[in-house]
């Protein structure tokens, strides 16, 4: 029993990150219908400047402020001047040009910061949670909160306000959207500033269980991209439950079959759900009503 | 008329056989790492050449002729290395190469090495570089397999029969936990329960659950690399398992303790080198001398702690200087000839001792089992 709650928290713990990098895809998605491939970097981004910050004796939330601010600054400045320059050109094109600034950003990070792992202390101490003979570090109560609050935003700000439902119009057929009266180029602006301050809050809450490094970003972005399809690409829903689900299903094939089929399993059964339902769990059905 | 001509003649020729000489400098080829994903083993070494080569110069180099370097960063792709191998060899004229940051650049520099028949001395772990011997093929580090049967030792001497592994799915970790389950047998161990993780994996509570609770379990090995063992030895911690925990020399540096933390790293054991521990050593210890003028030109050079495998590039430089100093020429061939004769050479990972069956020339004791207390290294005797 002990064991199975261990796996457990387990799984949560790494689905929580994986949930909060999904998360950050929604928005970009929905607002452009491009997969940012350069998200997994303003996660990086968030952990390393939060890093760098703290060194240089600047008190941790006022650094982890700083890094989600500069982090959303990045966002908007990649929008400005590598995505709003090839508008029009196809999609597949624009998500080429997000991978290009991937590259840029991590030999960026490279430079400025350095080729070193790094970390800062956990928000509430390292000392573990005792559950029914399982143990859970507060951190991830921190990840997981995060996300939740995340999810709940990112599902009011789609669903109840204004602007949310712009972004999906925009999404939706941007001419007709620019017809309505809505500032596509701010709502571009917008998505690109939000998700980038996702990644990088996923990457201040993340790095003291996951560690972070000028590189740690593909490996991010290719867990919650995972996570973000199985879930179904858009929908703050589909992420928050494929984040969660993967990392539940990697947790729990590690404990209880082996963990060399860990990441196996966890493609397989998201396979297997493509095939189905190739929309992933939750589809676009959300938006495709608005 | 014809005296003066004879006379401009002269001196023309003595300024000619002199200018080389004046000139002479020996070229010694480079292909690190310095960016790409081995940049934080390729960046120190390729930091370390460059220090010792000034250091040398400023010294008057070998036999006053100085040491020109010729560096290039591969960016840990055997391509690039490969290409760069034939540049250094071809463009450059250079009498020996040092380089080859991972296994899979070493591979490909060597067997541009050996067809020009220049020497090269690799600063990559794998067993595979210098077996079977190449005659131009030297390597500094030390196996993974001498990690293993260094733990091992240990292990036995206290008492330990059934152990748990967990490795990283990286090169490093995959390598060595084959070389580990290959000699484990000679001490008389059984791994009952072997697991895995991959290098970016956020949190190993599970697989630790499972190799805890295997039957009879009493020591817990963790080959691998980068960040996985820190946090390994954080969930480790989490768990509150209380069985002895071994980490590899993957992990020998300063930075391992902090990012694990001083509490979680507490009683941990590795196998490391000299270089950890350069406060350490005995007076009388031969490495001593070497390890400590190192890790102060190192840290007083960078800023930067002075780590395991910025030591590789230095013994990869005594090991040629060593030897174009006893070899008396800058032939490529009477230089392999010295590398090869090198005896009783103290290095920062070790002594080595060269023999035209042996081209690491380093034993287990070039290891020394270390353990962590209060957040600092400590020799185990």
């Amino acid at each position: 029993m002990s064991e199975l709650l261990q796996f457990l928290f387990s799984g949560v713990t790494v689905g929580a990150v994986y949930a909060l990098v999904a998360l950050g895809f929604t928005i970009i998605y929905n607002a452009s219908d491009v997969v940012n491939f350069a998200q997994g970097e303003f996660v990086m981004l968030g952990g390393m400047i939060t890093w760098f910050a703290h060194q240089a004796g600047i008190p941790l939330p006022i650094a982890a402020f700083l890094a989600i601010s500069i982090t959303a600054a990045i966002g908007v400045a990649m929008n400005k001047l590598a995505i709003e320059p090839a508008r029009g050109a196809p999609i597949v094109s624009l998500i080429i040009i997000t991978i290009g600034a991937s590259i840029f950003l991590q030999g960026a990070a490279q430079l400025v910061f350095d080729k070193q792992i790094h970390d800062f202390p956990a928000f509430s101490g390292n000392t573990p949670i005792r559950v029914g003979g399982a143990t859970i570090l507060p951190q991830s109560l921190w990840v997981i909160g995060g996300a939740l609050a995340v999810f709940v935003g990112l599902w009011i700000f789609f669903t109840r306000t204004l602007l949310g439902r712009a972004v999906l119009a925009t999404s939706n057929n941007r001419l007709a959207a620019q017809l309505v009266g809505i500032n596509t180029n701010f709502v571009m602006t917008l998505s690109f500033a939000l998700s980038a301050g996702i990644g990088a809050l996923a990457g201040v809450l993340a790095t003291p269980i996951t560690l972070t490094a000028y590189n740690v970003g593909i490996a991010f972005a290719l867990k919650g991209f995972a996570g973000a399809m199985l879930g179904g690409m858009g929908n703050p829903k589909g992420a928050l439950v494929g984040g969660f689900l993967i990392g539940l299903i990697e947790a729990l094939t590690a404990g209880y079959l082996s963990s060399q089929y860990k990441d196996a399993a966890a493609f397989v059964v998201i396979l297997l759900v493509l095939f189905v339902r190739p929309q992933g769990l939750f589809g676009r059905k959300s938006t495709d009503r608005v | 008329m014809t005296k003066t001509t004879a006379g401009a003649l002269c001196a023309l020729l003595t300024a000619f056989s002199l200018a080389p000489a004046a000139q002479a400098e020996i070229r010694l080829g480079a292909s690190i790492s310095a960016t790409g994903p081995a940049a934080f083993l390729g960046d120190p070494e390729a930091k370390t050449l460059e220090l010792l080569v000034e250091e040398l110069n400023a010294k008057g180099g070998i036999d006053g002729e100085k040491i020109k370097l010729v560096l290039y960063d591969d960016g840990g792709d055997p391509n690039k290395a490969r290409t760069f191998a034939t540049r250094l060899i071809e463009d450059d004229e250079v009498v020996a190469i040092i380089g080859g940051t991972t296994t899979g650049a070493s591979m490909s520099i060597l067997a541009v090495a050996e067809d020009a028949e220049v020497p090269f001395i690799s600063l990559a772990g794998a067993i595979e570089i210098i077996k079977p011997v190449r005659p131009f093929v030297f390597k500094t580090p030390h196996t993974d397999r001498m990690a293993c049967q260094k733990i091992f030792e240990d292990m036995q001497k206290r008492g330990f029969t059934k152990i748990g592994m967990i490795s990283g799915t990286d090169g490093f970790g995959a390598s060595m936990q084959a070389q580990c389950k290959d000699v484990v047998g000679d001490y008389g161990i059984e791994i009952v329960s072997d697991e895995t993780y991959n290098p970016t994996d956020a949190d190993m509570t599970a697989q630790l659950t499972k190799i805890r609770n295997a039957s009879g379990v009493q020591a817990v090995l963790n080959p691998g690399f980068g960040q996985g063992p820190s946090i390994v030895t954080r969930n480790y911690r989490q768990l509150a398992i209380d069985l002895p925990l071994y980490q590899s020399h993957g992990v020998a540096s300063n930075g391992f303790i902090e990012l694990a933390g001083a509490q979680a790293a507490e009683g941990v054991r590795l196998p490391g080198t000299a270089l950890l521990v350069a406060d350490l050593l005995a007076e009388e210890d031969p490495q001593r001398e070497v390890v400590v003028a190192y890790r102060d030109a190192f840290e007083e050079k960078t800023k930067t702690p002075v780590g395991t495998f910025g030591g590789y590039a230095h013994d990869a430089f005594l090991i040629f200087t060593d030897a174009v100093a006893r070899a008396g020429s800058t032939e490529p061939g009477d230089i392999r000839d010295a590398i090869e004769a090198t005896a009783g050479l103290a290095g920062t990972t070790g002594i080595y001792n060269f023999s035209a069956e042996d081209h690491l020339g380093l034993d287990l004791s070039a290891f020394r089992m270390l353990e962590i207390k209060n957040g600092a290294w400590t020799l185990v005797e």
